[in-house]
């Protein structure tokens, strides 16, 4: 039941109520702090089930990381969601063109986050 | 703790962070030297601290910050211009930026008045004050509701009325929704916790097996959905997938056929297709090249570095014991001795390395002094750019928290006490807009801190003038320009004729002296009336080590801070003369110091009661000048590990702490500064000193 999944944010404090609400229901939480480090980091950790990524990071942005994903990594069939305060059509769109699966509007709570990972994997 | 509070904890800690980052950007905007990514940053940290802001419920500040990171979004697109007049502006934000996360750290009630400064950035965006309308907006939900997701489970009651529509949908996806990894069947699961679903799926335009292409979409879903009240449920269960897919929703109408059958073929079980060719190596993404690398940093508690510091000194300790012991027993020549020798230089690596992670660039403490600078520019009408040098120099972490307030204290004192108002510079033939310097580098394994301007500087007739009124002098006394200067270090001090809301809150330069001075540092000023004045602090890299000279004194071993030594020597019974009633002075090469016994100071027994058949060791405090004290021997001198007793004994006039020698021997370590002032009191006043060595002459 529990997935695996990689959470990409600069912000500390968002990384942390990413994990504490996933770890919370059961998932394995790995972390990375922007675009770069989840490239990285993904290297390492293989194919995830979920991956869940900020849009504004330094170094390299939410869709720079979600393309360099879909383009042949292990991961390019994971589903990717997008966490963005922006609920503007434009930005959802453009992060769709880049690949992103979904998105999830913050703030969220940790039952809106969860559902929106349900809606993306089995 | 409970796991939100410390995530809010880990929030306002990140805002200091972002808010100096931005801070940093905003700088660098005003002066023209900031980037595209600089610009971002601060794009970044408004941003960031707007959406953990919505987190925790902060909705004023998330309404301002809303505001803040409109007006920074057209900077950074580039359709709002950082003119002078902008970056003002954005300046002010970010001030109230930063006040409206101490008035959400300091909890509920307070409020920052933020009208204005948000009216201004409306002005700036274009963007019509909607009463702080913005981030309700910005926040809509997703409203997909979290239930069962068994699709074998019946989420809905059995239905009771037969009122609730029907709905038809038919569902064709595009091969770009699989490529975005979305899934049928985590949609058709989606729709079946809407209401009771009959899926067919059409596999109608599915080819031979030998013309499948991998990557391409055949599979089409008919749909019918009872018993779901609401269409925009349907949609929003298809919100990620609109585009890729053809979508076609129609309400059943009642004793209509259900879904036309589809061609007779069994329900398959869906295996999506996505299979991807993998993509052409060679095209990277350009973002990946043009990266720099950033320093990896981890975040440590400063408990565990703080163990590790004290783990090492008492390392030191352990290793001088040691080398002592092979010294006893005569083992000279061993080769242990050369072992040990190369043990005592590594462990030197090692706690200078140890020290080194505890230090920090000043940064964080300079990166305040700007919006001090405005607010008090502001509040004295005065015109003031500020110039901050060295702040990569690093230092160790206690002395960077404790330098903040005095650097306050300076920094105010220089713009409201040191630059004239802009008509009088004017008039003085300087420009309008004084300035104020801020520096730090590393000099002799101590850190300098110089606050500079280029103000009128001291005016010493007041200042002498003052200190006779307030009776910390006496009228007749002569003083060189420097102990005047000193004057104002004294408590009580203000030559402010009228106490100002700025530097005047009945904290004086002392205070800040005696910051200084615990820090075990030292504060200096120098100053040329009409041209400005300057302040320099000197502060120890550390506050763990010292090097320190050992001397024997009676039975007693103490250790003498190296940095207050200038020499030391052996005097002739003919330089040491009889001053007053039990005053001692010292000729060093015509020059008179008072010469104090260490042995008397402290109540030594068995100390050498011979003054001049002594060591004595010239020592300089800052503020108070020199003097000799004498001591029996010098053992020797080496780097000593400080262990503070003033959690146990308080605060002990003349000793700064204590440390354990090689021997294994607790060693007291004078505090010279507090020494000389002491023995300054009671041995001498400087008039009275000259008078003595006048009647030498």
């Amino acid at each position: 039941m529990g997935k695996t999944i990689l959470t990409v944010d600069d912000s500390r404090t968002m990384r942390d109520m990413l994990r504490l609400a996933l770890s919370g229901a059961g998932h394995t939480v790995i972390q990375a702090v922007d675009g770069i480090d989840g490239t990285e980091v993904l290297d390492n950790a293989g194919v995830v089930d979920v991956i869940i990524t900020d849009i504004n990071m330094p170094r390299m942005d939410g869709y720079g990381f979600i393309e360099q994903v879909r383009r042949g990594s292990a991961n390019r069939a994971t589903p990717i969601l997008v966490l963005t305060t922006e609920s503007e059509p434009a930005k959802k769109m453009r992060a769709r063109d880049a690949g992103a699966t979904g998105w999830i509007v913050k703030p969220f709570d940790p039952d809106k986050l969860l559902a929106a990972i349900r809606r993306v994997s089995p | 703790m409970d796991p939100m509070e410390a995530i809010k904890q880990t929030y306002f800690q990140e805002c200091d962070e972002l808010l100096l980052a931005m801070e940093e950007g905003l700088i660098a905007m005003e002066s023209g030297e900031a980037d595209s990514e600089m610009i971002n940053a601060v794009f970044r940290a408004v941003h960031s601290i707007k959406g953990g802001g919505g987190a925790f419920g902060f909705e004023i500040l998330v309404g301002f910050a809303h505001v803040f990171e409109t007006a920074m979004d057209q900077v950074r697109s580039g359709k709002l211009s950082p003119s002078a007049d902008v970056v003002k502006v954005l300046l002010r934000a970010g001030d109230k930026l930063s006040d409206h996360v101490s008035a959400a750290r300091a909890g509920g009630g307070s409020e920052v008045e933020d009208s204005d400064v948000k009216e201004e950035l409306r002005r700036l965006t274009g963007e019509e004050g909607e009463d702080d309308g913005p981030p309700a907006a910005d926040f809509e939900g997703l409203a997909f509701s979290p239930i069962q997701i068994d699709i074998g489970d019946d989420p809905v009651p059995a239905p009771v009325s037969v009122a609730l529509p029907s709905w038809n949908i038919r569902f064709a996806p595009h091969a770009g929704l699989y490529a975005k990894a979305n899934e049928p069947f985590l949609l058709l699961r989606e729709l079946a916790t809407l209401g009771s679903l009959e899926v067919q799926a059409d596999l109608s335009r599915l080819p031979e097996l030998a013309a499948l292409e991998p990557d391409q979409a055949y599979f089409a879903w008919n749909i019918v959905l009872h018993d779901c009240q609401d269409r925009a449920k349907i949609e929003e269960a298809f919100e990620f997938v609109l585009g890729d897919c053809d979508l076609d929703i129609s309400e059943l109408k009642a004793e209509e056929p259900a879904a036309e059958p589809a061609p007779e073929m069994p329900v398959a079980e869906v295996a999506a297709p996505v299979v991807h060719e993998a993509a052409s190596p060679e095209k990277k993404p350009a973002v990946a090249a043009a990266a720099e690398p950033i320093k990896q940093t981890i975040r440590v508690d400063l408990d565990k570095v703080d163990r590790l510091v004290n783990l090492v000194g008492e390392l030191v300790i352990t290793q001088a014991m040691l080398s002592q012991r092979l010294m006893e027993c005569s083992a000279k020549n061993s080769t242990a001795g050369g072992g040990l020798g190369e043990l005592e230089h590594l462990l030197r690596e090692l706690q200078e390395a140890v020290m080194a992670i505890r230090t920090q660039p000043v940064k964080s403490v300079f990166q305040r002094m700007p919006r001090l600078v405005r607010e008090t520019a502001a509040q004295t009408g005065k015109e003031v750019r500020l110039v901050i040098e060295g702040e990569a120099t690093e230092v160790d972490k206690t002395v960077i928290e404790r330098l903040g307030e005095p650097l306050t204290h300076m920094i105010r004192n220089a713009v409201d006490h040191g630059l004239e108002s802009p008509q009088d510079r004017v008039a003085a033939g300087k420009p309008a807009e004084g300035t104020v310097t801020l520096s730090a580098e590393h000099r002799g394994g101590r850190i300098v801190i110089e606050v500079s301007d280029d103000g009128r500087g001291i005016d010493r007739a007041r200042v002498r003038q003052k200190a006779i009124e307030r009776g910390l002098i006496s009228p007749s006394a002569n003083l060189a320009d420097e102990e005047i200067d000193n004057l104002i270090f004294l408590p009580g001090f203000t030559t402010a004729n009228q106490v100002s809301n700025i530097s005047g809150r009945g904290v004086g330069l002392d205070v800040v002296r005696r910051n200084i001075l615990d820090l075990g540092g030292r504060i200096g000023i120098g100053s040329v009336q009409g041209k400005g004045s300057r302040f320099s602090l000197t502060l120890p890299l550390t506050l763990a080590v010292l090097d320190g000279m050992i001397v024997a004194v009676g039975d007693q071993t103490f250790v003498l801070p190296l940095t207050h030594i200038i020499e030391s020597l052996l005097p002739k019974a003919s330089d040491v003369r009889r001053f007053g009633s039990n005053g001692t002075l010292l000729n060093v090469r015509g020059v008179y110091v008072p010469l104090v016994g260490v042995g008397r100071l402290l109540g030594v027994p068995n100390s050498k009661k011979d003054l001049a058949s002594s060591v004595a060791i010239l020592v300089e405090s800052e503020g108070t000048g020199r003097m000799a004290l004498a001591v029996d021997a010098i053992v020797g001198q080496r780097q000593v590990v400080i262990k503070s007793f003033e959690s146990n004994f308080g605060h002990i006039e003349g000793i700064a702490a204590a440390t354990i020698l090689g021997d294994g021997r607790v060693a007291l370590i004078l505090d010279i500064d507090s020494l000389v002032a002491g023995c300054r009191e009671s041995v001498a006043k400087p008039s009275e000193l000259q008078l003595a060595a006048g009647a030498k002459q």
